[in-house]
């Protein structure tokens, strides 16, 4: 197992995911002779999981059962434990893309944060890029060091502990992307510049207020930066039901005409009718933050 | 670890690059064929002149439809204090206020002016303009820059450039994909080098493409394809290195049964046969074009040689050899196909592929439910559907079938923002819609309990009203 590549059985070390049912899910250090504590049960990792397939179904003590999913960065986003607020998929898919990541790139990011994206980004520079990671507050700092070891992935990343509108990202002419979400990003945007390589690359900048992204956006500007522009994108999901809606009785009507064999099929006092719809949940995250993209020319 | 190397090589354009013009937020994808005339936004122009530049250079199209590097000079205006007025209530709308005509924008074009004289030329000869507030002089100045100015930056393509171009150009070639609902395929999917990806696609080869650039080379990639050839012409168009298509594998959906019961076979025919076969083809192929080709000079030849047998002869031992190396190129190629086919059917049957991502104009479900058998358990799916309904049934089915958890049906709302001083707005337009995706992760199959037992994966509905149920 690791976060960047996947295995077929669970083995001791492994962070696995187990999943309880909707939206509910909980990662798990497998070691021999742990036990895990969930509402339908306990599990036991010696029998339960080690040598077991990934994607097997376990049933713990109490008869309840769950499944073992094999860990992926989007797995961790809605199962890891929070020190910050996290960026969501959603996000994370869109910057992705827009910074232009893949195998091979390498990345600057600041703050760190929970590592949520950080660890979206190692899986798609793998095997061959690298991660370059600010984070300011030392105990976030070296938490999200240990889960990166954890979950087989540090030989990917380097996590500095500093203040990346001071001291930058530690690099310089390495980076085909920057990535921040820190409260001031136009104070490490000189910083980004120094970060990356002489031919250009990608920026993005997450702020949750638009006076923080007409700062970033002005400052991206003065320094050259081109094809700067901004987003928001939004996650809407549709949940699948079967609704029944009540159908009216209007009385008999003497102008109906039956055809011949339905008349007994529709009673004339028929209580509803079945749906396959969907609805939307009752509220839905409405904001998470701006999206600033651009372009550093070739310096 | 930082950049020593100073080699800007596949940072220059080449000839035979696959490249993708821009002009503001319109996208062409084309190739550098050298003396080839190429169309963008109204002008022709060739793009020979081009290579040896860096990608992103920012051209000029001069006289003749010649490219020529732009000046950053140029690009600027002046930004000094302008006379500007302070509202618009003494402004009237007659459409009067510039006194250049059409014709007279047309000498100025064919004198050779560059856009920014002509833009200097219309705000001189426009009686408003002083008075328009400084916004209004900014945002006049943009859109006659988006008319009159006749540059094109040549971008390097990449998967961003070419999702955002077929969005904008041929949306229809895409099932209306938009971008960022291709980029959460790619994310969800956990789209990642080394694993083995299975697509199935109509968008022309971008989500192929998108995936493979996202694989970066490693692992495999098998596209799944309807009909009798793979169409991924958008591929090309990504420019990606030679051995990356060493990781591209097809197979045609026609053998999916058969590969699933085990019976198709991929095995090489006995040789004598497959010749036989193969010349009796070839010479079937061969008899109608080369009875039109060489019906006239044959019957010229005969006529004038009518006696003289050994030319004959030679005639016909060519006949022959064409015939025996045309049924030897058939056979060649066949085998070719044969062991494309065996790869890929060697690398399904295990059925432990990591991904599954369909996009297509197909109905979803029947596809859905056909190739995620091949799915290890533990592995993420993305099905994307221009329209809802389709993938509402794909939910009900696997809901019924069993094995798979965390399914969401889902799509993105996406706003674009004008950034500017005392001007920051959303956009006036927005994407109507970018399409549905369904989501989900394989587990293993439960052989012991049947399928309607599975935990109700939505939550209970509080306050739930009688005629309500769940899935």
């Amino acid at each position: 197992m690791s976060f960047v590549e996947y295995s077929d059985l669970i083995q001791e070390g492994d962070v696995a995911i187990v999943y309880l049912g909707h939206e509910s899910l909980m990662p798990v250090k497998v070691q021999q002779g742990a036990q895990t504590q969930t509402r339908y049960g306990v599990i036991r990792h010696s029998t339960d999981l080690i040598g077991q397939r990934y994607g097997s179904k376990v049933t713990c003590s109490k008869g309840g059962w769950v499944y073992v999913l094999h860990p992926t960065p989007e797995l961790w986003t809605v199962s890891l434990p929070h020190r910050t607020q996290i960026l969501y998929t959603t996000d994370i898919a869109t910057i992705t893309m827009m910074l232009e990541l893949k195998p091979g790139s390498v990345v600057c990011e600041s703050g760190t944060g929970s590592g949520s994206l950080s660890h979206a980004i190692l899986r798609t520079v793998a095997p061959t890029g690298h991660l370059h990671t600010v984070e300011f507050h030392q105990q976030r700092a070296e938490k999200v060091a240990e889960e990166f070891k954890e979950h087989r992935v540090d030989h990917l990343v380097t996590v500095r502990n500093q203040d990346v509108c001071k001291d930058g990202f530690g690099v310089s002419g390495v980076a085909d992307a920057v990535f921040l979400d820190i409260p001031s990003p136009w104070e490490a945007v000189r910083h980004a510049k120094t970060a990356m390589k002489k031919h250009g690359g990608r920026l993005c900048s997450f702020s949750p207020c638009i006076e923080q992204v007409q700062r970033t956006c002005e400052t991206l500007a003065d320094q050259g930066f081109e094809e700067i522009s901004t987003l928001e994108v939004l996650l809407r999901v549709h949940d699948v039901r079967t609704v029944s809606l009540p159908l009216p009785d209007f009385g008999p009507d003497p102008f109906a005409q039956t055809p011949p064999g339905a008349a007994e099929k529709t009673p004339p006092n028929q209580a509803s009718a079945a749906l396959k719809t969907t609805t939307p949940p009752r509220e839905i995250p409405g904001h998470t933050g701006y999206l600033t993209f651009a372009t550093k020319p070739r310096t | 670890m930082a950049d020593n190397r100073d080699d800007d090589s596949e940072y220059t354009i080449q000839e035979g690059d696959y490249v993708v013009l821009k002009r503001g937020d319109i996208f062409k994808a084309v190739q550098i064929q050298s003396k080839k005339k190429v169309i963008f936004e109204k002008q022709w122009f060739f793009l020979d002149k081009a290579v040896g530049h860096l990608y992103s250079t920012a051209f000029e199209i001069v006289s003749g439809g010649i490219l020529q590097p732009k000046k950053p000079k140029d690009a600027e205006s002046s930004t000094d204090a302008k006379e500007a007025g302070r509202d618009n209530r003494n402004i009237v709308d007659d459409g009067k206020s510039q006194k250049l005509t059409r014709d007279d924008i047309e000498t100025l074009k064919e004198q050779g002016l560059k856009g920014q004289e002509i833009i200097q030329q219309l705000i001189e000869n426009s009686s408003t303009f002083k008075d328009k507030t400084e916004y209004a002089q900014d945002k006049y100045i943009k859109k006659k820059k988006r008319k009159y100015e006749n540059t094109v930056t040549i971008l390097k393509p990449s998967c961003r450039i070419l999702a955002m171009m077929y969005h904008g150009r041929e949306p229809g070639k895409i099932c209306h994909l938009r971008y960022d609902t291709l980029a959460q395929m790619l994310t969800l999917g956990n789209i990642h080098a080394g694993s083995k990806v299975l697509v199935f696609e109509t968008c022309a080869g971008l989500v192929l493409g998108a995936v493979m650039e996202r694989m970066g080379g490693y692992g495999s990639v098998i596209q799944m394809y309807p009909g009798g050839e793979p169409v991924r012409a958008g591929v090309e168009s990504f420019g990606f290195p030679a051995h990356f298509h060493d990781m591209l594998h097809d197979f045609p959906i026609c053998h999916v049964n058969a590969l699933l019961a085990g019976t198709l076979d991929t095995t090489a025919k006995d040789p004598s046969a497959a010749s036989k076969q193969a010349s009796v083809a070839a010479e079937e192929e061969q008899k109608q074009p080369e009875a039109e080709q060489q019906g006239n000079p044959q019957e010229q030849s005969m006529e004038t040689n009518s006696g003289a047998d050994g030319s004959h002869d030679r005639e016909k031992e060519e006949k022959e050899k064409r015939k025996e190396a045309k049924a030897q190129e058939k056979k060649v190629k066949q085998e070719e196909k044969r062991k494309k086919l065996a790869a890929a059917a060697s690398l399904l049957e295990g059925r432990n592929a990591d991904g599954l991502v369909i996009a297509s104009r197909f109905h979803p479900c029947p596809v859905l439910m056909g190739l995620i058998k091949f799915l290890s358990p533990s592995r993420p799916f993305v099905v994307y559907s221009q329209h809802k309904e389709p993938l509402i049934e794909c939910y009900t089915k696997l809901k019924e079938h069993g094995g798979t958890v965390n399914l969401r049906l889902t799509d993105t709302w996406l706003r674009h923002y004008q950034v500017l001083p005392n001007r920051t707005h959303p956009l006036l337009l927005m994407s109507g819609g970018g399409g549905y995706l369904l989501s989900g992760t394989t587990v293993a199959m439960d052989r012991s309990k049947p399928a309607g037992s599975q935990r109700a994966e939505e939550p209970a509905p509080k306050r739930l009203k009688l005629t309500d149920t769940e899935g």
